[in-house]
C-alpha cells in the first residue's frame, strides 16, 4: 500500500518498481492513450488495469481525464521539480553505468575463453 | 586485508545573526576573520589557519590537546556565491589517519535586518570512526563562536 | 539577487558482479577501463579526459550530446583503499552552469562468487536545472531512464 506522505520521488520510484507499471510509462511516453489502448498487450484483466493506473496517477507520473466514455491517460512532465528530476536522473545515471560496468566485466572475464568467430 | 567500513550521516544546523548576510559572509572570506571562530578548544595547540577563498581553493588548519592526536583539517572550495552560499569539501585525519570526508553547505538568508544561517553537513565517517553526534556537537560550538566574534566587532 | 536553493539528497545502490575485488576495483582505477563503462551516456562523445587517480588527484572530462548541453565533470578523488574503497567528491556544470557538488563513496566487498558494490551518494542540487535549454526533453528522458533504470537493474 503506498504512503501518501511520501516525498514525490518516492511515489515515482514506487510506481516503477512495477514492471507492468513501467510498461505502461514507456507506452505513455511515447503519447496519449486510452485505458483500453494500454491494458491491450498486458496480459491481465481491465481492473487489474486500472489498479496500476491509479498507483501511477497517485505518484503524479502520469495524469488521466474522461472524456464521454474514454478515459485518456498521459505522462505529466511537469510533476517532478528540478531538485527531484536531478536526484532521479543521478540515480537513474548511476544505474545504468552500473550496468555498464556488469557488461564490461562479463567482456572482460579471464576465465571465460573467446567464442572462435565464424 | 584491514576490514573497511563507513557511516553516511547528514545534519543541518539553523542559526540566526543580528548581523546581515553580507557580514557573517565576511567572517568567512579571508584567514584572519575565520581564524578568529574558527578552531579547536581554547586549551589546543594550534598551528595557524590558511585560506585561499575561491573556488578551487584550498583551506588547512590543525591542532591538538596537549600530548594527544592532531586533528588536520583540509578543505576544497566547490563553490562560493557572495553572501549566499559557500560549498565546501573536507577531509580529517586523527595524526595520520583520515577519519572522515564531508561536505558542508552553508547558505546565508536576510532575515530582517539580519541572517539566518543554515549548514548542511553530509558526512561519510571512514573505518569505525564512532562519532556519535560529536561532529555536530563541535560544529554549533563553532557558530556560538562566531557569534561572539560578530558581536565584537 | 536569484532565488537560490540548495537541495539535499543521499542515496545508496548495491550490486553484486561475478568479478574479484581487483577486478572491479581496476575499472573505476584505470583510464582506459573505465572509459568503457563510465560516462553518462555510451553514444555522447566524451573530450578534454584528464584522469589522475590517486589520493588527491583529479579528474575532468566534459560530454553531453552532439550539438546539446555540454555536461562537465570535475573529481577531486579523496580517499583511495586499493580494492576496497574510494571516496571522490564531484562537482557537475551544465555549459557554464555549476548545478551540483557530490560526494561519491564506492565501497567493494568480497562475497561468495564475487563482490558486492555499494555505492553512496551525497549531494547538494543548486539553482540553475530549469534554465538550462531542453529541460522539456530532459525531462522525458529522465522519465525514460527511470523506467529503463528499473527494468534493466540487475537483482543485487
Amino acid at each position: 500500500m503506498l504512503n501518501y506522505q511520501s516525498a514525490p520521488l518516492d511515489l515515482a520510484f514506487q510506481a516503477l518498481a512495477d514492471p507492468t507499471r513501467r510498461l505502461m510509462v514507456e507506452r505513455l511516453s511515447q503519447g496519449p492513450a486510452s485505458v483500453s489502448e494500454l491494458a491491450q498487450p498486458l496480459d491481465m484483466t481491465l481492473s487489474a488495469v486500472v489498479q496500476h493506473l491509479a498507483v501511477l496517477e497517485a505518484s503524479g507520473l502520469v495524469r488521466s481525464q474522461k472524456v464521454g466514455r474514454v478515459r485518456t491517460c498521459r505522462i505529466e512532465p511537469q510533476v517532478l521539480h528540478s531538485a527531484e528530476r536531478w536526484i532521479s536522473e543521478r540515480r537513474a545515471s548511476w544505474e545504468r553505468r552500473l550496468d555498464r560496468l556488469g557488461a564490461f566485466l562479463v567482456e572482460t572475464d579471464p576465465a571465460i575463453k573467446p567464442r572462435s568467430k565464424k | 586485508m584491514t576490514e573497511r567500513s563507513t557511516k553516511h550521516a547528514t545534519f543541518t544546523i539553523e542559526r540566526t545573526f543580528s548581523a546581515p548576510p553580507s557580514r557573517v559572509f565576511a567572517a568567512y572570506a579571508d584567514a584572519k576573520s575565520k581564524a578568529r571562530w574558527f578552531g579547536g578548544p581554547e586549551d589546543w595547540e594550534k598551528s595557524n589557519l590558511k585560506l585561499d577563498f575561491k573556488v578551487g581553493g584550498r583551506e588547512s588548519v590543525s591542532g591538538g590537546p596537549p600530548e594527544g592526536p592532531i586533528h588536520y583539517y583540509n578543505a576544497i572550495y566547490q563553490d562560493i556565491v557572495p553572501d549566499e552560499r559557500i560549498v565546501l569539501t573536507y577531509e580529517l585525519h586523527l595524526d595520520k589517519t583520515r577519519i572522515s570526508v564531508s561536505l558542508g553547505t552553508t547558505e546565508f538568508k536576510p532575515l530582517g535586518s539580519g541572517t539566518r544561517l543554515l549548514y548542511t553537513e553530509q558526512a561519510v565517517f571512514l573505518d569505525g570512526y564512532d562519532d556519535a553526534g560529536l561532529r555536530e556537537q563541535g560544529t554549533r560550538g563553532l557558530f556560538d563562536n562566531l557569534a561572539r566574534s560578530l558581536e565584537m566587532q | 539577487m536569484t532565488d537560490r536553493n540548495a537541495k539535499h539528497a543521499t542515496f545508496t545502490i548495491e550490486r553484486v558482479y561475478p568479478a574479484t575485488p581487483a577486478r572491479v576495483f581496476k575499472a573505476w582505477a584505470d583510464k582506459e577501463a573505465k572509459t568503457a563503462w563510465a560516462y553518462c551516456h555510451a553514444e555522447w562523445p566524451v573530450s578534454d579526459h584528464v584522469f589522475d587517480f590517486r589520493e588527491g588527484g583529479r579528474e575532468h572530462l566534459v560530454t553531453g550530446p552532439r550539438g546539446g548541453t555540454r555536461h562537465v565533470f570535475d573529481a577531486v578523488f579523496l580517499d583511495i583503499v586499493p580494492d576496497q574503497r574510494i571516496v571522490y567528491a564531484y562537482d557537475m556544470h551544465l555549459d557554464r552552469r555549476r548545478i551540483s557538488v557530490s560526494l561519491a563513496t564506492i565501497e567493494l566487498f568480497a562475497v561468495a562468487g564475487g563482490t558486492r558494490l555499494v555505492l553512496t551518494e551525497q549531494g547538494v542540487f543548486l539553482d540553475g536545472y530549469d534554465d538550462i535549454e531542453g529541460r522539456e526533453e530532459g525531462t522525458k528522458i529522465g522519465l525514460d531512464n527511470l523506467g529503463r533504470a528499473f527494468a534493466d537493474q540487475r537483482a543485487a
